[in-house]
């Protein structure tokens, strides 16, 4: 037997449990509730205002969100990255630990910090713990990219003359966008289909996207649910193929 | 100055990020109901998280045994699969090289509503009863890509020359996997295994679509109920914060062995 036959089982394993299914959201939400084809799912949704409504708020947060996390990771994975101003690799380490606690745990607790300071759940809470909950998503491709990227194209452009102010602008940070690309695809599309935590974060005044999801898949209006779905798909779709840079976001979590 | 400015912006962020979590530890230490009220520091949580006696404790206990068992089971099928499969991709060439590593970016990228929603339909589809099967195997299919992703890198390190070296000196073709070939494989195997065992741990949504209605809870699902239900249970802070400390320890153990093997190469 070669040795290449050793990867059929997981052929065999993914086509039923990642192809298939990604095929039923498809199936289902051209269905009506006995199974004939119909376009009505998908109409729906753009006549449904609830969930137009959330859709966009969802979108809005996260870019607002992304947009913190790469102005916030950006800087921090630099320096985590520089050899002259961190030497520890337990630094790292201690960033990317938050990602493994159970998200609505920390969430809870960050909701609770904030009533105890008093300060009311709204938007400008939501935004915060979305923060707390995809910075390290965003700092740690950033810091795989830089870490391994050469150095002397740097002091290259430094020997050329460049101030370092030009160095970092013209080459490391073109250089880094691969990293940034993955924090993006990492950041942007699970905080638009965050369930359950935006709820504890605003006490239930702000749904996203995957709360809308989840309702209607819990009510049994499955071909809705699945309709809504698929249209999460396609935008994932679209922003990988922006971001393109696939193969390092989950070459960055190891 | 630049380097002061530095490690300023670092610890600053590290507070922020800790922050929640040191909230949890500290309030593990009272006896308040409440999170944020203190009144006096006492491990009564943590007595009643290891004796077992406060309200509701058995569905705390039940929900702790199955996230390990579910953890458990699936990083160890996660593992093997993941191996084999690697062994297989590393000889693979062209297209079919390419559509298999295709498909197993896709679980990583997904986000875990749209997995868990996915997996819903299919156990309906096949009409599977859902309870620990489905969420055992939905959480193979999300660990598994993260086994093969950490073997890979070993397999390319390896000398293609051993596994055949060992068959020519006499050694059967089992003595040569297991003599030869998974010793060079383990460290990406256990790493591998620990990352596939932490984030099905962590696993809230894919948990929740699969569960099915036989009232299995995990963690992650009885955190949810409990939030619901408003207010926490007190001892799931001692309980998160053990949780954490042997996250580190695991996290710091698979990196100090990572830059020690880095050295010695």
């Amino acid at each position: 037997m070669k040795r290449s036959h050793w990867s059929i089982p997981y052929a065999i394993f993914l086509g039923v449990f990642v192809v298939l299914p990604l095929l039923l959201i498809l199936v289902y939400a051209l269905q009506d509730g006995s199974g004939h084809f119909t376009l009505a799912n998908i109409t729906r949704f753009f006549s449904d205002s609830d969930a137009l409504g959330t859709f966009a708020v969802s979108i809005e947060v996260a870019i607002e969100n992304t947009l913190i996390c790469i102005l916030l990771g950006y800087p921090a994975a630099w320096i985590l990255a520089n050899k002259e101003l961190n030497r520890s690799a337990v630094t790292i380490v201690l960033f990317i630990l938050p990602m493994w606690i159970n998200a609505l745990m920390r969430t809870l607790a960050t909701a609770e910090l904030f009533g105890m300071f008093g300060i009311p759940l709204g938007k400008g809470t939501l935004l915060f713990g979305m923060v707390y909950d995809y910075l390290p998503f965003m700092i740690y491709p950033i810091y795989n990219v830089l870490n391994k990227m050469d150095k002397s194209y740097a002091e290259a452009a430094q020997d050329l003359g460049a101030t370092p102010w030009k160095v970092f602008w013209k080459v490391t940070v073109p250089l880094s966008m691969p990293g940034v690309a993955s924090g993006v695809l990492m950041v942007f599309m699970p905080t638009v289909s965050t369930f359950a935590i935006s709820e504890f974060l605003t006490n239930n005044k702000i749904k996203l996207f995957g709360t809308i999801i989840q309702e209607n898949i819990n009510s049994s209006m499955w071909n809705y649910g699945a309709a809504l779905a698929l249209i999460m798909l396609v935008i994932i779709g679209i922003s990988t193929m922006f971001t393109g840079g696939r193969k390092e976001a989950e070459e960055a979590l190891i | 100055m630049k380097k002061f400015l530095a490690q300023c912006y670092i610890w600053i962020l590290m507070v922020l990020l800790y922050a929640p979590l040191v909230f949890i530890a500290v309030f593990s230490f009272t006896e308040g109901k409440v999170m944020g009220r203190w009144n006096g520091f006492s491990t009564r949580l943590y007595q009643n998280l290891f004796t077992g006696q406060m309200q509701g404790s058995s569905s705390l206990i039940a929900a702790v045994e199955n996230t390990l068992l579910i953890a458990l089971v699936s990083a160890a099928v996660s593992m093997l699969l993941g191996t084999i499969a690697a062994i297989g991709l590393h000889n693979m060439s062209g297209r079919g090289r390419r559509a298999l590593t295709f498909l197993n970016n896709i679980p990583m990228i997904n986000p875990d509503v749209i997995t868990g929603v996915s997996l819903f339909l299919l156990f309906i589809f096949l009409h599977f009863t859902q309870g620990y099967l489905s969420v055992i195997l939905s959480h193979i299919s999300f660990g598994t890509p993260y086994v093969v992703l950490s073997v890979l890198p070993k397999l390319r390190q390896m000398n293609p020359n051993t596994y055949e070296a060992a068959l020519d000196l006499g050694a059967t073709p089992s003595q040569a996997l297991w003599k030869v070939l998974i010793p060079q494989l383990r460290p990406g195997m256990i790493s591998g295994f620990i990352l596939a065992f932490t984030m099905s741990l962590d696993d809230f949504a894919v948990t929740f679509f699969t569960r099915g209605t036989i009232g299995l809870e995990t963690l992650s699902t009885y955190i949810y109920a409990d939030a619901r239900k408003g207010g926490l249970t007190p001892e799931l802070r001692p309980l998160m914060t053990l949780i954490f400390l042997i996250i580190l320890v695991l996290l710091l153990f698979i990196n100090v062995r990572q830059a020690k093997m880095q050295k010695s190469e």
